[in-house]
């Protein structure tokens, strides 16, 4: 079985994030421009021309690589940001571009067939035919799988895939099929695919109701909290709903992935690369997740059969998870 | 039950069915065999029928059963993730179905060139898009729209009926048969909110189109889709029947006919707004009127 090291690719909103990520350990850093073209389109958030720019040098400069993600889906008239936002990225040398429209991936190829192209997580691959299509296509080097595939079924698709496979290692977790989702639009009018926002925080209200905390996203009550319980940010494939007569979360608990403990399985299978989730959260954040699995990675890397998961790691690890807790989301045949 | 549908679906105005699963592979009380029986029997009826295919793909065995289908050597195949225009390209014309997302004229170029005869609208795409849409398409390829039923909204690993049972996904015992139209998920304050159809999740009210069926014509929509619900799906596809015909033959079916008030609606994606929304047209009120009188 071939065993390779994985790189780590942590996110960064913002410079001083790109920093905390590059300082810590990170292989490669992922960013967005500031606008729909990518799928964490929150105010205030990502990167300027300019700062992309910056972006590129300072990852370089300490040898690390900088992707650019491109990974919303254009309706006609977002086309010409989309084409723009590739021509830039081919100025600007980024190492990869992260795509998911299949439009956009012919344009990069055709005209910057030197622009390494991965298949954004948005592109909704979970079997090597579809990369097959891809890569015949377009050429891609890599795809990043949605959180749905077991470990056995990853390992499948890791075998049989014609491109590198890149999974995801922590973060918040998308329990839907990403690129196949379109609960926000129907609450709220953006989606994921279409604007690069999921429950947006415009379309957030935080309401008293008698000692009660009501969250709601477009007028619909996600979730209440009594004064005990911690109140959660509305996602609302994470509220609380009636199903029958019972009232739970009824697609998922607010949880984060947390892939430490099956580490050695996914070096194993041979993944290429290991994400996190999280444009947009803090430097903090940023900082403490790379620095964790920096640490995590390399003591699998330089002893896998006495690698052990450090309580300080999960520890660190859950203070900035959502929900203060974690799971290993479908990469264990459970919680399915 | 399934068949006896069928052979009504057979005698009714559809000029097209799609026939097979979908949501999940679990659902197997209707083997491949058993759905080209159907097939023969409205392809005998005079109806064209096209084989879906899945959206989500996470088994080998699903990937062989996918095969099958696009091999299947005499209906066209729709497919609904990647993996089925990667088995069809260049091998037999397909349909692309809603859940590849066909967002802007370079997308539907490389179908139609990857040997897609036919496309269906991703749902969250409204009246706007459509029309920039169809100002570009290639020459060969009709274009379908989603016009009636329950929104598929999304897939997840997970099965929501099972989870609602506290049943492992892998020990289902085929729960959500028990649910023809689905189990109904309410917020806290009581309002329906969603439809949970297992892995797949819909939306509770019922996307509705008959209003905008004019336009559609106009815009060069060849064919539009209905979603059946467990009743009154005949009635539906002959509202939906006369709208289409009443301007080509000028004897316009009243609409009053149709007794729908007492559905939930929506159509907000139609006017690029929340799908959840329900824009009253004035025909509409004058017909809620015209029946609360």
């Amino acid at each position: 079985m071939k065993r390779i090291t994985p790189e780590l690719v942590c996110p960064a909103g913002s410079l001083p994030a790109l920093k905390s990520a590059v300082e810590n350990g990170a292989d490669c850093v992922y960013i967005g421009f500031r606008d729909g073209t990518n799928a964490r389109n929150f105010p205030g958030l990502n990167f300027s021309t300019d700062e992309a720019r910056q972006a590129v040098d300072y990852a370089h400069d300490a040898n690390a690589k900088l992707f650019l993600a491109l990974n919303t889906y254009p309706k006609p008239d977002q086309w010409q940001a989309g084409v723009r936002a590739i021509d830039l990225a081919a100025q600007l040398k980024v190492d990869a571009l992260i795509v998911a429209d299949p439009g956009l991936m012919r344009y990069a190829s055709q005209n910057y067939p030197e622009l390494r192209l991965h298949l954004s997580v948005q592109g909704s691959a979970t079997n090597h035919l579809a990369l097959d299509y891809y890569k015949r296509h377009f050429n891609i080097q890599r795809a990043v799988l949605p959180r749905v595939l077991s470990l056995s079924q990853v390992r499948r698709v890791a075998l049989e895939a014609p491109v590198e496979i890149e999974v995801f290692g922590f973060g918040s977790l998308c329990i839907m099929v990403e690129g196949r989702c379109a609960l926000s639009s129907y609450v709220t009018g953006k989606s994921p695919n279409a604007s690069g926002v999921c429950s947006p925080a415009e379309a957030v209200r935080w309401e008293k109701q008698g000692d009660h905390l009501c969250s709601r996203l477009n007028g619909v009550l996600i979730d209440e909290f009594s004064e005990h319980e911690q109140a959660g940010y509305p996602t609302l494939c994470k509220g609380r709903y009636r199903v029958n007569d019972s009232v739970y979360y009824a697609l998922e608990e607010p949880t984060s992935l947390n892939v430490l403990e099956i580490l050695p399985e996914l070096m194993q299978i041979g993944v290429s690369a290991i994400k996190v989730e999280g444009r947009q959260r803090s430097p903090a954040y940023v900082a403490g997740v790379t620095r964790t699995l920096r640490s995590a990675i390399d003591a699998c890397i330089n002893n896998p059969e006495e690698y052990q998961v450090q309580p300080s790691w999960m520890r660190d690890l859950d203070k900035v998870a959502e929900g203060q807790c974690h799971t290993l989301g479908a990469y264990h045949r459970p919680w399915q | 039950m399934v068949q006896s549908f069928y052979q009504s679906i057979s005698k009714s105005p559809v000029d097209i069915v799609y026939l097979g699963e979908a949501v999940c592979s679990k659902r197997r009380n209707l083997k491949l065999d058993d759905w080209l029986i159907i097939a023969d029997m409205l392809d005998a009826a005079g109806k064209e029928v096209v084989l879906t295919s899945l959206a989500l793909f996470e088994a080998e065995s699903e990937l062989g059963l996918l095969k099958r289908i696009c091999g299947n050597g005499r209906y066209p195949v729709e497919a609904n993730d990647m993996a089925a225009v990667s088995l069809l390209e260049d091998q037999s014309p397909f349909i692309v179905g809603p859940h590849i997302n066909t967002y802007n004229p370079s997308t539907l170029a490389l179908l139609s060139e990857s040997g897609a005869r036919r496309w269906v609208m991703p749902v969250e795409l409204g009246g706007e898009t459509l029309k920039q849409l169809q100002q570009a398409r290639p020459d060969n390829i009709e274009t379908e729209v989603f016009v009636y039923g329950r929104l598929p909204l999304a897939f997840s690993a997970r099965c929501y009926t099972a989870r609602a049972q506290n049943l492992p996904k892998d020990h289902c015992q085929f729960c959500c048969a028990s649910y023809p139209d689905g189990l109904l998920l309410k917020t806290r304050d009581a309002r329906s909110f969603l439809t949970l159809n297992g892995i797949q999740t819909q939306s509770a009210s019922i996307y509705n189109l008959i209003y905008q069926v004019p336009e559609l014509v106009s815009l060069g929509v060849d064919v539009l889709r209905i979603s059946p619900q467990s009743e009154g799906t005949l009635e539906t596809i002959d509202a939906f029947y006369h709208a289409m015909h009443s301007e080509v033959n000028g004897n316009r079916k009243p609409i009053e006919d149709w007794q729908i008030v007492d559905y939930e609606f929506c159509n907000g994606y139609w006017y690029g707004q929340e799908g959840m929304l329900w824009k009253r047209t004035d025909e509409y009120k004058n017909l809620e009127s015209a029946l609360n009188r």
